[in-house]
């Protein structure tokens, strides 16, 4: 993997990760309650700022090359041999301004539900985009991990000041779960450190070590990625952290958060640990493919619909672990493709949600019917963004699934069967779920004072909307960026690095 | 060193620029004590300010010493002037002068500066600053417990400050009868390696013992008082009892002096009593401070889980910040090889350093919260302070997570540099042990950051403090941060310090 060592002018990674922060710190300076207006803007326009160094990202972004681009570097903890190191390639491009994107949507999508504390809620979510993009761009072990448990602290703060009547112990689960994993992470990254005496993620990917060795890191990097992601059966914060969070929160929990995990094991597990990813491959695989069919079954049985999609959520991530760990082409691209697609739908799942929650203050399936009646455009958007959830073909959620499994029939033909399931599961759920709240008469008076979608309303939703079809039916300039970071992966993972 | 040892006996060494510091605070702290007998009583910020100022003098005295990075001896060797002693000894000025800070709206409002007291909390304050000095930069086992009693009777006495509170008094009993223990069990300790090694002065009895010429049996028995009387004062388990009821009895202004600075002076004498002057003993005391770390992340991190009282909560948690700086200790020497002794001890040093100036804010949190009559030393006091004080109740969730150990706090770097040295060691498995515990740990410091925000407030009135507690707060807070950020010159710093020291 050869790149420059000279650190690319103007930095767009530093200023993607360190503009929200900094707003996000001047919201906390200036804002109280009396001037919530100002407040507001304010965060817009910071969040809409955060999102420009981001562009050239996908502008200049080189798909031929090979290795980490808009690479940038500066000595930080000298004692420790720590290095400030940015990068982004194909995994990891796609993921920095839909974080970007995503923070906008939430801004906005709190304007008028958020009355109280809004400084605290605008500046914790701005300064939680910065930390989170940070972490997609570390190539520098320690300074991933800085930034993969700073998230945890304002999205605590989030859930637990923002949330629902359990928001207490959904917060505390959270922050204590995936405390626990990343603990042991950082265990590991000091054992690499200590032997190789770098904390280079790249020179890691080419550290040997014997499998023992492998398997033991490769086991503390899974605890900390598998309850990120999450996956069975160490999901059941994520439940709890959706239902309790507001809608933002719940927004950035499912379409970024997770990938943090996902992005993890392709930074992490995968190239440093090839052997015992190899080995224990299988492992993940039956631990995916429950997720992906068992938790598509729980998903079906909810009556909360926060819940539902939280659910669903992890049945699609199961989805990108399963891909992930078939080692093949379609697999790892697939489960990419998946996660970007996950960003948008889970996201405008959940906003749609929140629609609903904010008028009627339910999240009950059986609180509402036939909400088409008074609410159509909304019930439009809704069903478009069930479908994608469901994986429609035409929408983005199509792509992903599609490439995974066919990733799992070249891998094995039954793995494929069992992975096929969910794309009946995922109809099955979300269509029920549509045709319970969405179609049939209206169920009660308060179905009946429902107000359509206002502007700001329609505007967030469209955007998400045409993502999600743009993606699904244009999916070629994503491919293309993933294509040789994917290919230069897979050929490194399938390299022994077991010193003979 | 070695001419040093020949001239020993044969010379006085009356080099006294090493001690500038201890003279002028000595000289101040009496010259203060007179100043404040003539003081009205109201007029105590004239005290304050000398106090403060005097402080100041001896940081002037020791960043002198410090930037010149030399290490000099004087009295016959029996005290020392090196780089990780003046490191120390600023931050004990820095840890002590927030404390007088912290405390000056308190004590006015308790009945500890009324009556027939006069500016004694101060002076106090002083002589145990003063003794902590002479601990860190004591050379031989006398002159380091001379510091370690002028340093605990004047804590003793500033427990006890308000004599007619009952508990108080309590706490001052327990802290003079096992404090006084303690120190009979080093004193024990130092005579036996007297008599093996036939020397108080902590270089030669270094060479004696590394050059096996001492009865071994004597050494390990005299070694275990020791390690005990160093476990009493750092409060580790099992010599942990008395910190609990004396860190919550104790008056909270007092409770950040006892539980503040005087952890570097500790530190400071373990590296001198344990690495300096039996590094041939590493072995033994390694393996029983091995035990002790262990079992107080162990105990201190469970049981603080279980407390309603904050200040007993912290007392705990004490306990278990101490088992890390104790595990950095012991993996400064790998079965004889002292290669990375520097950095393990290092990162002990800087643990406890990080700890000190996160700990004598969060103390310092207390006060600001407490008015006359109400010691807000309940963890419910502190609900809903995210509505109170949304600037302070930041400061109290940065100090927090600090001690978690979650970055970007200062914390996280220090337990990340403990850690590795750990690993270093090749005790993988006793870095398992220790991060599991630190996630226990972060169970009761969330609540304390769940309690600030989550809660609604019981309390409404708002916070009066004064301009100055306000100021060194929310340096303390943002200190804390950027120092988690830009982590890179205090843990160099640290590395210097500890390879001049351990070379000399």
């Amino acid at each position: 993997m050869m790149q420059s060592t000279i650190s690319t002018f103007p930095p767009y990674l530093s200023l993607a990760i360190w503009l929200p922060i900094l707003f996000g710190v001047l919201v906390l300076a200036v804002g109280r309650d009396k001037n919530a207006g100002m407040v507001r803007m304010l965060s817009l326009v910071g969040a809409i700022v955060s999102l420009l160094p981001t562009i050239p990202l996908i502008t200049n972004f080189d798909n031929a090359a090979h290795g980490m681009q808009f690479f940038e570097e500066a000595a930080w903890i000298e004692r420790f041999n720590i290095f400030y190191r940015l990068g982004v390639d194909g995994l990891s491009l796609w993921f920095v301004p839909l974080t970007a994107f995503i923070t906008i949507i939430v801004v906005l999508a709190a304007w008028e539900v958020i009355q109280e504390r809004v400084a605290q809620y605008m500046g914790s979510f701005l300064i939680l985009s910065g930390l989170m993009i940070g972490v997609f761009c570390a190539l520098d072990g320690l300074l991933f991990y800085f930034f993969f448990e700073a998230t945890l602290i304002p999205m605590f703060i989030i859930i637990g000041v923002f949330g629902g009547p359990n928001r207490v112990y959904a917060a505390f689960k959270f922050f204590l779960y995936t405390f626990f994993g990343s603990l042991l992470t950082l265990v590991a990254i000091i054992y690499l450190y200590n032997a190789s005496g770098t904390f280079n993620i790249l020179d890691w990917h080419l550290l040997p070590l014997t499998m023992k060795e492998q398997i033991l890191i490769f086991c503390a990097f899974f605890m900390a990625f598998a309850v990120k992601v999450p996956m069975w059966p160490v999901h059941t914060w994520l439940p709890d952290a959706h239902v309790e969070a507001p809608t933002g929160g719940s927004v950035v929990l499912a379409a970024i958060m997770l990938k943090l995990g996902a992005y993890g094991f392709l930074r992490f597990s995968l190239p440093i640990t090839p052997d015992a990813s190899q080995y224990l491959a299988p492992v993940v695989i039956v631990l995916s493919l429950i997720a992906v069919i068992y938790i598509g079954l729980v998903a079906l049985v909810q009556k909360d619909m926060k819940k539902l999609v939280a659910y669903s959520s992890i049945a699609h991530m199961g989805f990108v672990t399963l891909g992930f760990f078939m080692f093949n082409d379609l697999g790892v691209q697939g489960g990419l493709m998946q996660a970007i697609s996950h960003g948008f739908v889970s996201g405008a799942m959940f906003l749609c949600i929140g629609v609903l929650y904010d008028r009627v203050h339910s999240r009950e399936i059986a609180a509402y019917g036939g909400v088409v009646n008074t609410m159509p455009k909304f019930a439009a958007f809704a069903v478009l963004f069930s479908m994608a959830n469901a994986g429609l073909p035409a929408t983005s959620g199509f792509i992903g699934e599609f490439m995974v499994i066919l990733g799992a029939v070249e891998f094995n033909f039954w793995t494929g069967l069992a992975s096929g399931t969910a794309l009946i599961l995922g109809a099955a759920y979300s269509l029920w779920m549509v045709k319970r709240v969405i179609f049939g008469p209206v169920a009660n008076k308060h179905v009946a004072e429902l107000v359509d979608l206002n502007g700001r309303e329609f505007a967030i939703l469209s955007v998400l909307a045409i993502a999600t079809l743009a993606m699904g039916l244009y999916p070629a300039p994503i491919a293309d960026t993933l294509q040789v970071s994917v290919t230069d992966l897979l050929q490194h993972v399938a390299v022994s690095k077991v010193p003979q | 060193m070695n001419e040093m040892n020949t001239t020993l006996l044969s010379a006085v060494d009356t080099n006294l620029v090493p001690v500038y510091a201890e003279i002028f605070l000595l000289i101040a702290t009496s010259a203060i004590l007179l100043i404040d007998m003539y003081l009205k009583a109201g007029k105590r910020n004239l005290t304050y300010a000398l106090s403060l100022l005097a402080i100041a003098g001896c940081a002037v005295f020791s960043f002198v010493d410090f930037n010149a990075g030399t290490t000099v001896f004087t009295f016959n060797g029996m005290y020392v002037s090196d780089p990780m002693s003046n490191l120390l000894k600023l931050f004990t000025y820095a840890a002590t002068a927030m404390t007088l800070v912290y405390s000056r709206q308190y004590i006015g409002e308790r009945d500890m500066m009324s009556g027939n007291l006069g500016g004694e909390f101060y002076v106090l304050a002083l002589f145990a600053m003063l003794g902590q000095m002479i601990m860190i930069s004591g050379n031989s086992m006398l002159s380091i417990y001379l510091g370690l009693e002028l340093m605990s009777l004047s804590t003793y006495a500033l427990v006890a400050l308000r004599r007619d509170h009952a508990i108080s008094t309590e706490a001052a009993m327990k802290y003079f009868v096992l404090g006084a223990l303690a120190s009979g069990f080093l004193l024990y300790g130092m005579s036996m390696i007297y008599g093996a090694t036939g020397s108080l002065d902590i270089t030669t009895i270094g060479q004696v013992t590394t050059a096996n010429q001492a009865d071994p049996m004597i050494l390990v028995f005299g070694l275990v008082f020791l390690v005990a009387g160093l476990a009493f004062k750092l409060g580790v388990v099992p010599f942990h009892m008395w910190v609990p009821d004396v860190v919550q009895g104790a008056p909270t202004a007092v409770t950040i002096l006892l539980g503040g600075a005087p952890k570097l002076a500790t530190f400071a004498i373990i590296i001198r009593l344990l690495v300096e002057a039996l590094p041939s003993m590493a072995f033994d005391w390694q393996q029983m401070l091995m035990v002790v770390a262990v079992l107080s992340l162990a105990f201190g991190n469970i049981t603080a889980i279980a407390q309603t009282n904050l200040k007993r909560m912290l007392a705990y948690s004490t306990i278990a910040q101490m088992g890390f700086v104790v595990l950095a200790l012991v993996v400064g020497n790998i079965g004889g090889d002292t290669t990375d002794a520097a950095a393990a001890y290092s990162a002990g040093m800087y643990y406890t350093i990080i700890y000190v100036l996160t700990t004598v804010g969060t103390f310092g949190l207390i006060m600001m919260l407490a008015r006359a009559g109400h010691e807000a030393e309940l963890i419910s006091d502190f609900k809903g302070l995210g509505k109170r004080s949304p600037w302070f109740a930041i400061v109290m969730t940065i100090l927090m997570f600090s001690l978690a150990g979650v970055p970007p706090m200062v914390g996280f770097i220090a337990k990340y540099a403990v850690l590795q040295a750990v690993a270093n060691a090749g005790m993988v498995w006793l870095a398992v042990v220790a991060v599991m515990f630190s996630l226990i740990g972060a169970f009761y410091y969330l609540r304390i950051v769940k309690t600030i925000w989550f809660d609604e407030a019981v309390d409404t009135s708002a916070i009066s403090t004064p301009l100055d507690m306000r100021i060194i707060m929310s340096l303390n807070g943002v200190a804390i941060v950027v120092m988690g950020v830009i982590p890179g010159s205090l843990l160099a710093v640290c590395y210097t310090a500890m390879q001049a020291t351990l070379a000399k």
